[in-house]
């Protein structure tokens, strides 16, 4: 029954919202279906699912909101963010102006770790930050630069393995359960609602980040938004993926070198 | 070919028994090996170092989209899950599941899902009940279904619930079970 309720229900959400899942990996895809009909009261089939779907705008965006697999952390894989210190910031140093893109940032997590960094190394102020994700709602939530405190810990735990070069606390200050990140963090920051499905490359990084967000989509996805971001890198730019992706076996694969290979950071040669 | 994949799940105590399980497979084991051990979300290669020390075979933490081929041993990487989706792995940062990632259920279930009585699970020593209902389902598809013995697990409480959640399970000692998956890979040759 599935293999028939399935396609039917991503193609009506296609033809009425724009929102194409289609080349999402159905694996993970099946179950986060599932998941978001068990939060639907009364609706047992995929069949009843989709039309509440295509009835209700609300019921759609509860579906992206369960779609989009937003666990993030700040410097999420600390050997990620050392690498990145020691083998590619130096060469930003001599740029007038430094350009990044964090393509699927969900809630921000990530952005937010750049630029402590960046702010580290001084090149904070001429960096332009591009946090993009197909969530709007993620985004806000990470406009607001409030995170819940009792994160801090391992978020602490990370800063130092990556190689902070201050104190963590130092970056935000403690209200209730949540914490604010001081707003200079915040201010060179772009935050855009962006599709890497349907939607075109919209300007020039020196670095693109794309972590744990085509782990979600088929090989054939994939390779298109491997394409949006080489289109995305002038030569000598930079991509990091997650720690358990890989270039291997997409059609770009030739045309980075390997930076880092246990950390999955490249840059683009040809 | 009668089987296709052997799944293995472990939990606390579980580098040792892995390790005598896969000290046991000979260069010549031919069935693709995939393997769930409970860790941190730390990106870091030491228990693929381990591992690789006591086999024969190559063992290497999976890469997502990764194609399923014979005579490997995979590894699901820490900070993920890691599924099986028809010929390939996948994997996937989504929470815990049952307070587990990566989770031996969903290995398991997508297995089973993908490969029925083509696949052969193994449940061995852990804390928690993860992998019970991921090993009654490739039991339910026909698959074999083999769980590490009380008698040797460091902690049983996840055997226990292997036990009770399946019904015809084979329950082996941790030095029977490599030797048990050479005769089911031999009679793969046979057949
Ligand atoms: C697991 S999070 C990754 C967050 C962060 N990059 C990290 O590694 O910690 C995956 C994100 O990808 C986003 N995403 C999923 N499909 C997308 C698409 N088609 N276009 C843009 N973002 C998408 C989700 O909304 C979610 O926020």
């Amino acid at each position: 029954m599935e293999t028939i309720e399935l396609p039917l229900l991503l193609e009506a959400m296609v033809q009425r919202y724009g929102y194409d899942f289609r080349d999402y990996a159905p694996a993970s895809l099946k179950r986060r279906v599932h998941l978001a009909m068990q939060r639907e009261q009364g609706v047992h089939t995929i069949s009843a699912y989709q039309d509440r779907v295509l009835h209700d705008p609300e019921t759609m965006a509860r579906f992206l909101d369960v779609v989009s697999v937003d666990v993030t952390a700040m410097f999420r894989d600390p050997a990620f963010y050392k690498a990145l210190r020691d083998k590619v910031v130096p060469a930003w140093r001599e740029l007038p102006l430094l350009r990044v893109w964090h393509a699927g940032c969900a809630t921000g997590e990530e952005v937010y770790s750049m630029a402590i960094m960046l702010h580290e190394e001084e090149l904070l102020d001429k960096a332009r930050l591009y946090a993009t994700d197909i969530n709007q709602r993620l985004l806000e939530q990470g406009k607001g630069r409030i995170f819940a405190i009792k994160k801090m810990k391992d978020y602490t735990n990370n800063y130092q393995k990556a190689g902070g070069k201050s104190v963590f606390s130092d970056y935000y200050t403690a209200r209730h359960d949540d914490v604010i990140l001081r707003a200079f963090l915040g201010k060179n920051i772009v935050w855009a609602e962006h599709n890497l499905v349907s939607d075109s490359s919209f300007n020039e990084f020196h670095m693109v980040l794309c972590r744990n967000v085509m782990i979600y989509f088929n090989r054939k996805l994939q390779d298109r938004v491997h394409r949006l971001i080489y289109d995305s890198l002038p030569v000598g730019g930079v991509l990091g993926l997650g720690h358990g992706e890989s270039l291997q076996l997409t059609p770009y694969e030739n045309c980075y070198e390997v930076v880092d290979r246990a950390v999955k950071l490249f840059r683009k040669i040809r | 070919m009668k089987y296709g994949l052997v799944v293995i799940g472990a939990s606390l105590g579980g580098l040792n028994s892995l390790r005598g399980v896969l000290s046991a497979l000979p260069g010549t084991f031919r069935l693709p090996v995939a393997i769930v051990q409970h860790r941190s979300s730390d990106a870091d290669d030491t228990l693929q170092f381990l591992l690789q020390k006591e086999c024969a075979r190559l063992v290497r933490e999976v890469e997502d989209k990764e194609a399923i081929i014979p005579g490997k041993i995979y590894l699901a990487p820490g900070g993920y899950h890691l599924m099986v989706e028809e010929d390939h792995f996948a994997l996937s940062t989504e929470a815990a599941v049952n307070h587990a990632q990566p989770s031996i259920d969903l290995l398991f279930k997508t297995a089973a899902e993908h490969f029925g009585p083509r696949v052969i699970g193994v449940v061995l020593t852990g804390t928690g009940t993860d992998g019970a209902l991921g090993l009654a389902e490739i039991e339910h598809g026909g698959g074999v279904a083999l769980i590490e013995s009380r008698q040797t697990a460091f902690a049983q409480e996840m055997p226990a619930a292997a036990i009770e959640a399946t019904r015809h399970a084979i329950e082996l000692k941790l030095e029977e079970i490599g030797p048990y998956l050479v005769k089911l890979d031999r009679e793969q040759e046979a057949g």
